[in-house]
């Protein structure tokens, strides 16, 4: 009971939030959204036990990534309203692309339905007090499982990160 | 009785201590926080060899109290071309995240909102994330040049020092192999160290990272009175100041406390092992009642009758409490245990952040302001290469000592130096780095105009 009304909460806040995110004209405005609504998936996480989801979500997505948001659009002064002609034309795109996710969406359900129970499959979810620590957890299927994929996308997002900084660097030679 | 009220009351009485706790944090913390400012003060006129305000009560005691009533009763000014919300909100999300991280430290081993949750540390730490978007709002909101720039200053030096202060706090938790606080002080009562003596490295660059993150000089870049006001607030005033004011001792008490609890031993007593220094047990009694004695003696020597009875009230309050401490020795066994251990372990903690709070003011008064390339520099080429390097050479340290069977110590020993050899080879490339630059800068006149330290 109390389980649903906090993810309904928490669900409904996200939701609103991000709705609000995409219609706000400033950009500012959208950022703040942006950090309700990830604060809000964070309280979701806390809701199913994954706390340490919850707290990387909130020291990375909205201690960092969000702050540097803020900043760049501070730094570049994009709160003054941009010309919105240029993305007039992807307005039928999006509609095309958000149809298409939403009758997958829709495919998905229709055909769960005949499934027992709740329609969508669960692996039998553990009760709350028998979890085991969270961060153990992840610890152990990221540097033991799943250590060869782990290590790939880190290499990954380093090599993404030399690029970016080669990249700024040409830029300001030329 | 209706089931909405039955609900409420279940719910109380389910987490009636946790409910405590947290009305304490926020009934007592702002206190603290103003006092902490007194001792500032205090010991900024004493840097500066000259009287402090004498006035209010003796030694000034009760100034604080005025001080705060004043910024209460200020005119509430919105600048006209001010985003209102954000403006209104900005200051509202800083102290709510200084007092939420407050959650999760452990003032003593019974005193915790957050007890058992595994984050722990993290938990602290992670909320106090939030505290630059309060300043990076409330610099955007103010729509004016001074504190959008003292907003981007904050913004940068906040997110790489995290970084920093984050990478020298896994060093801890390799040691202490868990996140939760009560384990990580048991762990250290068990190992016999605190973890400052195993990893001083890592120490050292969280207290640098923790002043950084603090705004503190000599790295208040935000604020420099001298070049934007006062920064990112240079627009607010009375209460609305007040909040910022009080969010940033908030995560001053924050920081130092994690910082105690991870790396000073938290609420253990110094050497909690050593049968022959049980006589420290009593240091909480001696230094209360030492306290209690100067205050009587300093009564005699106040100008007016007033101020002479005020203190006699403070040497009496010092009295009360050196009783209770001192009443609770004898009760270290197990009825009582609870009430001893949790007595006892507040006072050593208190002790300990305190000391950590007033290194913070130390450097204060003592160190030239940094220029904000320095900050950057000492942060992105020193600090984190350093943080990275020290994590790695802790954890050497520990498979050394678990899977080689060599001496704990003496792992430690080695894999430090190495740490410290590092530190040399990157303070060297820097000096080398740093002489192209400032010769760069040089030829620049309009960046060393803008460069003393105010």
């Amino acid at each position: 009971m109390l389980d649903s009304v906090i993810f309904y909460f928490f669900a409904g806040i996200a939701i609103v939030s991000a709705v609000l995110m995409i219609t706000r004209r400033n950009a500012i405005h959208s950022a703040i959204f942006l950090i309700t609504t990830l604060l809000a998936t964070a309280g979701i996480f806390l809701q199913l036990r994954a706390e340490f989801l919850f707290i990387s979500q909130i020291i990375l997505f909205v201690g960092g990534i969000m702050v540097l948001f803020i900043f760049v659009i501070i730094l570049v002064r994009l709160d003054v309203p941009l010309p919105q002609v240029r993305w007039r034309t992807q307005k039928w795109i999006a509609l095309l692309v958000t149809l298409a996710v939403g009758m997958e969406a829709g495919v998905v359900l229709w055909f769960a339905r005949k499934i027992p129970g709740q329609g969508l499959i669960f692996p039998n979810p553990a009760p709350a007090d028998k979890l085991h620590p969270n961060t153990e957890e992840l610890a152990r299927s990221l540097f033991g499982s799943y250590l060869l994929p782990f290590e790939i996308a880190s290499v990954l997002l380093l090599v993404a990160m030399v690029g970016a900084v080669v990249m700024a660097k040409k830029r300001i030679d030329a | 009785m209706s089931p909405m009220l039955h609900s409420i009351l279940a719910f109380v009485q389910a987490w009636w201590v946790e409910l405590l706790c947290a009305l304490l944090i926020v009934l007592v913390v702002p206190l603290i926080a103003v006092y902490i400012a007194l001792v500032e003060r205090k010991f900024m006129a004493d840097v500066q060899a000259r009287p402090d305000s004498t006035r209010v009560g003796p030694h000034s005691l009760l100034q604080q109290i005025p001080d705060a009533l004043k910024l209460l009763f200020k005119e509430d000014l919105i600048p006209a071309n001010a985003d209102q919300f954000i403006f209104w909100f900005a200051p509202v999300l800083s102290m709510t995240a200084a007092l939420t991280s407050m959650g999760a430290v452990a003032f003593g081993p019974w005193f915790q909102v957050a007890r058992d949750i595994n984050l722990g540390l993290l938990f602290a730490v992670g909320v106090s994330a939030l505290r630059p978007l309060g300043i990076i709002l409330g610099g955007w909101a103010s729509n004016n040049h001074y504190p959008i720039i003292g907003a981007l200053r904050s913004t940068a030096q906040l997110i790489s020092y995290e970084t920093t202060a984050g990478f020298a706090l896994v060093s801890g938790f390799l040691l202490a192999g868990t996140l939760n606080v009560r384990a990580i002080v048991e762990i250290q009562r068990t190992d016999q160290a605190w973890f400052v003596f195993l990893a001083p490295v890592g120490f050292f660059i969280y207290l640098i990272a923790s002043i950084v993150e603090t705004n503190r000089e000599p790295f208040d870049l935000p604020e420099t009175k001298s070049e934007l006001v006062a920064g990112s607030i240079a627009e607010y005033g009375g209460f609305r100041w007040l909040l910022y004011f009080l969010a940033e001792y908030a995560n001053r008490i924050v920081v130092a406390s994690v910082g105690t609890t991870l790396f000073l031993g938290g609420w253990l007593r110094p050497f909690p092992n050593v049968r022959w220094l049980i006589w420290l047990d009593a240091a909480p009694t001696l230094l209360l009642a030492a306290v209690g004695a100067y205050c009587v003696f300093r009564a005699g020597k106040q100008p007016a009758r007033e101020q002479s009875l005020f203190m006699w009230a403070v040497a009496l309050a010092c009295f009360v409490v050196a009783a209770i401490f001192a009443l609770a020795a004898p009760f270290g066994h197990l009825p009582f245990e609870l009430m001893h251990n949790g007595l006892y372990g507040a006072f050593w903690l208190l002790l300990k952040v305190s000391a950590y709070i007033y290194i913070f003011t130390w450097l204060r008064f003592t160190l030239p302001r940094f220029r904000f390339d320095q900050l950057m520099r000492l942060g992105w080429h020193i600090l984190i290469p350093l943080a990275l390097i020290n994590v790695v050479d802790v954890g050497i340290a520990l498979a050394l000592s678990s899977e080689f069977g060599l001496n704990r110590w003496l792992s430690m020993v080695i894999t430090t130096v190495a740490t410290l050899g590092a530190a040399m080879l990157l303070l060297h490339w820097n000096d080398k780095y740093a002489d192209a630059a400032s010769a760069g800068l040089l030829a620049d006149s309009s960046v060393v105009e803008g460069t003393h330290a105010g």
